[in-house]
């Protein structure tokens, strides 16, 4: 088992991947051709609305799945090679934990099979479960089995990590604290990959999807308007009310406060800030929870 | 190997935690024992089979619950599957060679206790047998038990938490009712049907119990067959069950 068999720069490469399943009701194209390459030491976020490919692609990017066409290079072999050798660890979409073993039991288990893990304390201080170590797995909630599931992701100190959809299910505080781990880690995403109806759309650095998910917070003291026309400012992507007060996120944050200043003078308080990749993240996990649900 | 060998461990561990499974697993065949066997304790030659009644469901019931106790991992599995354990696991380096012999050792560890109850309790109505004889009954029994072993992981592999209670459950009554469980089956299309089953098999080997003969070419062969058929399919299931449930 060679664990370094492979040239530094090769790193993952997704050619032309195609994937269909068959439904009752007729064929559906999931993934129609891939092209993505990522670099030893990049962080990616795989990005898309629900039914974008996303999790087909990390299926056959993990060997779970066999691609109709095209090819999957990890480190410079299939996937099942770089999975042989400990080198990939994955969160993958929903799931649950094995029950009837403590937090501690469980990430020691999976430590064990694989080759060179990291210390089943220190993987728990990192996934935030120093508390819970002790803990059955079945009593946890359901935030506590995704830090559960990270911390089995974690565990054999992967080459790779693939985390799908890590924070579904999770609180908003848990959210947050989540990404504040993953940051800690270095692992925070500096390019981003976008995917709609089973191809990439977009590909670039991480500074494109603020533009997307709306870079600045507007807050105003605005009571009595309704959020719809507040919606319907330039640049402005998600409208929030906090009481007398009114949230908004916005793409271009100067031409959304001319126009509310314009058409709602009575706006007071008014404070900008800009929003970092942690709120682009917690929105875009956001919307995709608020969608599954 | 170590790798395999903790996680064997841990599941052994979480097998002995699940109180249901223990009762369930347990209980019935033990149950069912006192029930049939008591009442007939002064039945010296069951069905002119030459077998005393106690001794003869005994081992049935052993069979059965033994039989229902390895097949069970196939429950166990369909619940991993459901939270997707499986596709996780796919992602370390355990071999299908290590995660299939997990899953029979803990299967068999089920199976060892619920012989050993049924033995106590076919002492506690009056089995007297040779200590060599209770050594080759049971070395013959976990032989005879390796076809359903693999059944297990098949069934696990292929169903879904819903449907995999009431397939276990039927796949044991059909196998028990034509091994010979409930009843001895002597003579007949359901001597030959029950022949080509391994679950026969594994309630005759009440036989060697009692001094008798062991399977014989027929019954090794049709174990045999049982075992390799059923262990390739299994493996075909796991193969192939890396999608989402």
């Amino acid at each position: 088992m060679p664990l370094r068999c492979c040239p530094v720069e090769a790193g993952i490469e997704l050619q032309g991947l195609k994937k269909t399943y068959h439904s009752p009701s007729g064929p559906v194209e999931a993934v129609r051709g891939v092209d993505v390459a990522v670099h030893p030491g990049e962080t990616v976020a795989l990005l898309g609305p629900n039914g974008a490919g996303k999790t087909t692609t990390v299926d056959m990017l993990l060997g779970l799945q066999e691609p109709d066409a095209g090819s999957v290079s990890v480190f410079g072999g299939p996937p099942d090679q770089a999975v042989k050798a400990g080198r990939i660890g994955a969160m993958l979409q929903v799931g649950g934990v094995l029950r009837d073993l403590t937090v501690r039991e469980l990430v020691s288990m999976m430590a064990a099979l694989f080759p060179a893990p990291l210390s089943v304390d220190r993987t728990l201080a990192m996934a935030q479960l120093d508390g819970l170590a002790e803990r059955r797995t079945e009593k946890l909630s359901g935030g506590e089995t995704q830090r559960v599931r990270f911390a089995v992701a974690l565990v054999s100190d992967p080459d790779l990590l693939v985390l799908d959809e890590p924070t579904v299910g999770m609180d908003v505080e848990s959210r947050r604290a989540f990404w504040t781990t993953i940051r800690e880690a270095d692992a925070y995403a500096d390019r981003a990959v976008l995917m709609a109806r089973g191809v990439v759309v977009a590909d670039g650095p991480t500074t494109e999807i603020k533009a997307l998910v709306g870079t600045r917070k507007i807050r105003a003291t605005l009571p009595d308007v309704p959020l719809e026309s507040l919606e319907k400012l330039p640049g402005v992507t998600r409208a929030e009310r906090r009481g007398e007060a009114v949230v908004l996120a916005s793409s271009d944050s100067d031409a959304s406060l001319r126009k509310l200043l314009e058409e709602f003078p009575e706006a007071r308080d008014i404070e900008v800030r800009g929003a970092g990749l942690e709120e682009a993240f917690l929105q875009l996990t956001g919307d995709v929870e608020e969608v599954a649900a | 190997m170590s790798g395999a060998r903790e996680y064997a461990r841990y599941e052994l561990l979480r097998t002995f935690r699940n109180r249901r499974l223990f009762i369930f697993s347990f209980g019935f065949p033990l149950l069912l024992y006192y029930a049939i066997a008591g009442p007939n304790r002064n039945v010296h030659n069951l069905g002119h089979t030459g077998i005393a009644a106690t001794v003869y469901f005994m081992v049935g019931l052993a069979a059965f619950g033994a039989m229902n106790a390895v097949l069970g991992s196939g429950a166990r599995i369909a619940a991993e599957r459901a939270v997707g354990w499986n596709r996780q696991l796919r992602l370390t380096p355990l071999s299908t060679r290590n995660y299939f012999r997990v899953k029979v050792l803990t299967a068999y560890a089920m199976a060892v206790m619920t012989i050993a109850l049924l033995y106590i309790a076919g002492v506690t109505l009056g089995v007297h047998l040779k200590s060599g004889n209770w050594v080759s009954m049971t070395g013959l029994m976990l032989v005879g038990l390796l076809p359903f072993a693999a059944l297990g992981i098949l069934l696990g592999h292929l169903l879904t938490t819903d449907s995999v209670g009431p397939a276990i459950g039927g796949t044991t009554a059909v196998f028990a009712l034509l091994g010979g469980t409930w009843f001895p089956i002597t003579s007949g299309v359901m001597k030959k049907i029950a022949e080509a089953l391994p679950s026969y098999w594994l309630v005759q080997a009440s036989r060697v119990g009692l001094g008798g003969h062991g399977w014989g070419t027929t019954g090794w062969i049709v174990v045999a067959a049982w075992t390799v058929g059923a262990t390739a399919l299994a493996r075909r299931a796991y193969w192939r069950d890396t999608g989402r449930v």
